[in-house]
Formats: C-alpha cells, structure tokens, sequence
C-alpha cells in the first residue's frame, strides 16, 4: 500500500505544480454505501497534503433517489457552496446543463477508460462527469452451505429458487429460524428497477425502454419474469425486502442469515471482514438467467463539476484526482470497487488482493444499461413507474399482467409524441 | 372594523364636536395599529405570500426545474387536459385526472383522520391523568412530552430500526410474548405500512394533544368539581356532563392545529416509508414531481390543490364545529 500512497503523492504534487493555483476551500457532496466514505475521506486527506487545498465532504443518505431530489435542487439554484458532486451513471442527461465540460481537462486520461462508460457521461459532446467506479452486481452465494446440501451455485433462477429453499428448509430444521434463501433489493427506489431490469431481460423480455425510444415492457417474457419473483416473496425472500435497499440486504447476508444475496461488489470486501459472520465462506457468480442469458444492470458512481463552483480549476483538479488509476487501484484493491480504468483489471497487485476484481471484468462487460439515455430527463419518472408496477406485483398487489398493461399505458402517456 | 364605527359613532354623545375628536383619536390609533403591523406583514407577504402566489402561478405553465424563467402559460392544462388524439378517441389527463393523485388524497384524508382521532383520544387520557394531583406530577408532565420533543427525523429512523423485520425490537418482543407467529415487516409490506407509520406518528404527537387539552383542564373552575362531589354525581357522569363540555373549545382548538399538521405530512413518511404507494401523501406526491421528476409544473399544481383541500377542509371544519376564532364571546 506504501507504494500507491507514494505514486499518489507524486501524481498529486504534479497536478499543483501544473495548476500552480491558490489554495481553495472545496466542498464534495457524496452519497455512500459501506466505507466509501471513509475511503474518500483519506483521499482527500492525500489531495490537501499535496495540493494545500481544504476539502469537506458533505454526506448524503445512501439511497440514489433521495440524493438526486437534492442535488437537483441545489443546482437549480445555482447553488455555489458544491463544487464537487459525486454522480449515478444514470444522472448525466438529467444535470447536464449544470454540470461543467470535462472533456478538456480530461483529454489525456478518458483514452484510459472504457469507452461505454465515457459515453454514458457525455451529453451532446460535453463530458460532464468523469468515472470514478462503475458497478455491475453478481449473486453472492455460501460456499459452506451449498458443500453441506451438496448444490452447486445456480445458474438459472429455477435452481436458485429450488436451492435456495432446500437450504432455507435445513437450516431452519437446524433450529436457524431467522434464516432466508434468498436476500435482494425490493424497496421501491431505484434498487428495485436495477434488480427487476435483471430479472426482465434474462427472461429475453427486453429493457423497459429501448435504445431507440420504443416502449417494450408490456410482454410475456416480463410478465413471466415478475411472476417468477413475485413467487419468492415469503417463501425463499423474506416479506421484509419489499422493503431492503442494499444496506438492509447486506445486514442479513453478513450475519449469516441469508444463504444467496443480489449486490454490487462494494459487499464483497465488506464480507470479508474480521467482524463478518460469512468470512471466507462465500462466493460470486454472475445473476442467474431466465433462459435468455445473464444480466447484470449497469451502475456506477461518477465525478462532476458544478458549473456553479467559485473554484471550477482546483474542481476539475480535484475530481480528475478522485478519477485516476493511483485512487482507483486504492479502491479497488480496499473496498472491491470495480475501476473504470481497463488497465487497473490487469494488475497484479490488484488480483493478489482481491482475485474477485479480474473475474468481475466479464460480468461488468456483459452489463445492461438502464434506458436512462433514450428516455432522457424522463428517466426518473419513467423508471419510478417501472418500480411501483414491481413493486404492486411483488407486495401481490396486481397480477404481473395488470401490473405491465398499467405500466405501458402510463409510459405512453409520459412519452406522448417523444422522449426529450 | 367599519360596523364598529358605526356602532360606536351611534352611542356616541350628540355633540358633533365630540364625535370629530374621538374619530381623530379613533384613526390615529388605527394608524399606528398598521404602522406595528406594517413590519410583520410584510415580511409575511414576503415569506408566504410571495412563494405561494409564485406556485400558484407556476401551476399554469409548462415549468421545468432546469430552466424556470422559460416557462410558458399553458392555462389550465396541468389540472386537466382532454388530448383528441384525432380519431374521435381521446383521453384526460392532468393532476384531476390522475388516479395517484387522487390515491395520495385519499391515503392524506386516512392518516389526518385516523391520527388526530387517537391523539385526541389518548391526548385526553393523558392530560386527565396529568391533571390529576399526584407526587411527582411536574416531572411525570416533562418526561411525558419527550415524544414531541424529538426531531421527527430522528425519531422516524428510530422507529424505522424498531419495526426492522430482522433485527427490530417490536418484533423480538411480539415474538417472544407469543403475540406474533412470524416477524411482521412493518414498513414494508402493504398492509401494515400505513399501520406503521400511524403508530410512530400517534406515538410523537399525542403529548402535543396532551398538553394542549391539558392547559384546557386546568382553566375549568374547581367549584364546579366540588359542587358535584356535595351533590353526589357519578365521576364519569362529572366528565361527560361537566368536564366535557368546558374543555370543548380547547379540543377543537387542538383538533384543527393536528389536522392541519396531518394533512400536509411529509417528513415521517419521506424517512418511514419513501415511494410506497400505500403511504403517499399530497405533500409526497409533490416534492416527487417538483424536484425527482422533470416535472416542476405539475409538482406546482399539486401543491396548489394541496393548498386548496386543506384551505377546504379547515374552512368546513371551522364551520362545522362553530369554533370562533375570531375572540370574544358568541
């Protein structure tokens, strides 16, 4: 580690000299799961030490929902007490006209990154975020439990489903009566369109919205794929992940309660810790299919610059920092938070720590993306519709087919004559 | 105020010299009345007119967030709009139009409805008891308003950790006590989530309610009480024929206070139960379209009726009830 906090000494002090600017007073604004913020906490710690600006962050709740009302807000009024925020890939189109043009400054480094990632953050040619980590979930699974029941890791969610009850039955036989098959995220946030997005599109029932603007939701496949999750609530799912975001779901995998859990990877070095009951007994494997391939919704977290910042240079400075392959490794390498940058994949430093990095490579490729770029500053909207008619069809509420039929009316009547 | 002049002006001695110098004093102390008004209204206008007179406004136009200052007027399109889509089929749309619009209606009318009838009845319980003559009385009142006391943020997330379905108290007590068979996932499933947030919100407020009815009671003279024990009357006969009735206008009074509370719920339920259908409120409904959506307009528009339905229901229940507000005696 002495040699990353080294290389990222140096990086640092080159970025001042460069900019050779008075030192500035920045505020960052950012949401976390897990130790993110603790993370970025010693980064900034680094940064200051090299470049003599002050930086404070500003939490914000974990949910990606509440997050954006707010900063929404802020921007809307032209807010100048941010100057960093910290972005959901699905943001860029919605804050683009607030959000400063990276591309510029970033010209030497976006060549480093995957280039699907750039693009999701660029908007009409401006860059207005620079990836910081992307995200793409696996389904984590007990080694030790699947070794006792003698099954292997699933690969379709019928054997999940079967796996997950025959573990659930054993344990609960063995006096484990706080024990569940199978822990997700089912609040109705954005969570919950990430994982039914999952469930959609490996059963071939499409993604919501295509990439060319056509409303696909409403078929048999998505009906399907719903029914099949709505079948584990209370039976493998406890009734309770109706309303789990990822915190809740972590919280009964880590005790030990849960036997396969849906999570982005920040969870994977968490669940190794000294004080986690699953330690060293556990496992990934990519999200089961439905019959039409394996898929995982594509997340991720990335730096913008508001356009209303009194210090837009050491901004960019900063966010460019938070963005380089030095953090990046860091991050990788501590929280298994998987990098934008394609080289950090191959290093070998990076796989002695967390093997779980090169392997998570291939599922993050094979990564759906949330139709956040054809429905445009509707996303919001349209993917809070997406996760009621889930939600109403996982709490029984409405049959799947009530639920598509209600949901691809009220889409249409979003969309009116296009999306813009 | 010009009915009393004239009623004034009327009982008035006949000397016409008199009259013109009490009509002077009369309008230099109306004067000076708006001048120590003059301050605080418009600070008032400023803070509450201003901001609702822009809302008002901004629910007839096509406003963005993004962009305000290009809103265009669009009438009354945002409350209902017929689209003919050209074949003789048409449809409706719009905040009237809206079946969740109308649903987080009616979960507001529920939860003010529900709320504010247990918090006045266990208001009332409480404050009889507080009343009461017993050792240790002031601090029994003081620990009985920590409730209230709390922040409502604060003291939702802890209720939210309570009603935790894994590792929340209320279901190990409820489990352990044989009341419950299988843990209960308060907030989360559909059928107890407005349950849920009823407890917390009953929990923080009827102390309010309490202390409210309380300052009521102790305004009702003890002669009264000692008159009935000489006569021999049945306590609870005492309480509905006496108590009752003197602590009336002090109820209504905490009533509409509660109501209008309730009815405009936001934060409770933004913390409890965010984005469940079965808890959404007008309030809820609003903040979602005005800052989540791309939709400042509409968002502006249901704040508008929000403002309407409570202005509604507070002029009804005034009404209703004959509560004078106004001071003095009927």
């Amino acid at each position: 580690m002495t040699f990353v906090r080294a290389s990222l000494a140096v990086l640092a002090a080159s970025t001042c000299l460069s900019g050779a600017v008075a030192a500035a007073d920045l505020s960052i604004v950012s949401g976390a799961v897990g130790r993110d913020n603790e993370m970025l906490r010693s980064n900034l710690d680094i940064f200051e030490e090299q470049t003599g600006h002050t930086v404070t962050i500003v939490e914000m709740p974990s949910s990606t929902t509440d997050q954006f009302a707010q900063y929404r807000l802020w921007l809307s009024a032209g807010n100048t007490d941010i100057d960093v925020y910290r972005t959901d890939v699905i943001w860029a189109p919605q804050l683009a006209d607030h959000l400063l043009d990276l591309s510029e400054a970033a010209a030497d480094v976006v060549g480093d990154h995957f280039p699907s990632i750039i693009e999701s953050q660029t908007v009409n040619d401006r860059l207005v975020a620079i990836p910081m980590f992307t995200d793409a979930p696996a389904l984590y699974y007990r080694s030790d439990l699947l070794d006792k029941y003698g099954v292997e890791p699933p690969s379709t969610w019928e054997e999940l489903t079967a796996a997950a009850q025959t573990i659930q039955d054993g344990e609960r036989a063995d006096g484990q009566s706080d024990f569940h098959g199978f822990v997700f995220q089912g609040a109705a946030y954005e969570g919950l369109t990430c994982n039914a997005l999952e469930w959609v599109k490996s059963f071939g029932g499409g993604q919501i919205v295509e990439p060319d603007g056509t409303i696909s939701i409403n078929n048999d496949a998505a009906a399907a794929a719903l029914q099949t999750a709505a079948g584990w609530i209370g039976t493998i799912a406890p009734e309770g992940v109706l309303g789990y975001k990822e915190e809740e779901a972590r919280g009964v995998w880590q005790v030990g309660n849960a036997a396969f859990m849906r999570n982005w990877p920040y969870a994977y070095a968490l669940s190794n810790n000294e004080d986690s009951a699953v330690a060293g007994k556990f496992g990934i494997v990519p999200l089961p299919t439905g019959g039409e391939g394996s898929a995982a919704t594509l997340g991720g977290w990335n730096l913008a610059v508001s356009r209303y910042s009194e210090d837009p240079d050491a901004a960019i400075e900063l966010a460019l920092f938070l963005a380089s392959t030095e953090v990046q490794t860091r991050r990788a390498t501590e929280l298994s938070r998987l990098p934008t940058i394609v080289s950090v994949y191959d290093d070998p430093e990076v796989a002695a720590v967390q093997p779980i990095i090169p392997q998570w490579k291939d599922i993050f490729l094979a990564a759906v993306p949330r139709p956040s770029a054809p429905t445009q500053r509707n996303y919001n909207e349209v993917s809070k519709e997406f996760w009621d008619a889930v939600h109403a069809t996982l709490s029984g509420e409405r049959t799947a087919e009530a639920s598509l039929r209600r949901l691809e009316a009220r889409l249409n009547r979003l969309k009116g004559n296009g999306w813009e | 105020m010009a009915e009393v002049q004239i009623q004034e002006e009327r009982t008035a001695p006949a000397s016409a010299e008199a009259a013109s110098r009490q009509s002077a004093v009369r309008s230099e102390r109306l004067r000076s009345a708006w001048l120590f008004l003059a301050p605080m209204l418009l600070v008032l206008a400023f803070v509450a007119g201003w901001p609702l007179a822009k809302t008002i406004y901004f629910g007839f136009t096509d406003a963005s967030l993004n962009d305000l200052s290009a809103a265009e007027w669009i009438g009354i399109d945002n409350y209902l709009e017929y689209l003919d889509y050209g074949d003789g089929e048409g449809e409706y749309f719009g905040l009237l139009a809206d079946d969740e619009w109308w649903n987080a209606v009616w979960n507001t009318v529920y939860f003010a409805g529900i709320s504010v009838f247990f918090e006045t009845v266990f208001g009332l319980i409480v404050a009889l008891v507080l009343n009461a003559q017993f050792k240790g009385r002031g601090l029994v009142r003081a620990a009985v308003l920590i409730p209230w006391a709390i922040p409502t943020i604060v003291s939702a997330k802890m209720w939210a950790w309570m009603m935790n379905d894994q590792f929340g108290i209320l279901n190990d007590m409820g489990m352990t006590l044989g009341l419950l068979s299988a843990p209960v996932a308060w907030t989360a499933s559909a059928d107890t989530a407005m349950t849920a947030v009823l407890i917390v919100d009953i929990w923080k407020t009827t102390p309010f309610m309490a202390l409210l009815i309380l300052a009521g009671l102790q305004m009702v003279p003890s002669d009264i009480y000692e008159a009935a024990k000489i006569d021999g009357v049945h306590p609870v006969r005492v309480f509905f024929k006496v108590t009752l009735p003197l602590i009336r206008p002090a109820i209504l009074v905490a009533v509409i206070f509660r109501a209008l509370d309730a009815l405009r719920v936001f934060d409770l339920i933004y913390v409890l139960t965010p984005n469940n259908a079965q808890t959404k409120t007008m309030s809820v409904f609003a903040q979602e379209n005005l800052f989540q959506f791309d939709q400042f307009a509409y968002g502006s528009a249901a704040s508008t009726l929000l403002f309407l339905t409570i202005a509604l229901i507070t002029i009804v229940y005034i009404r209703l009830s004959g509560l004078n507000l106004a001071g003095g005696g009927r």
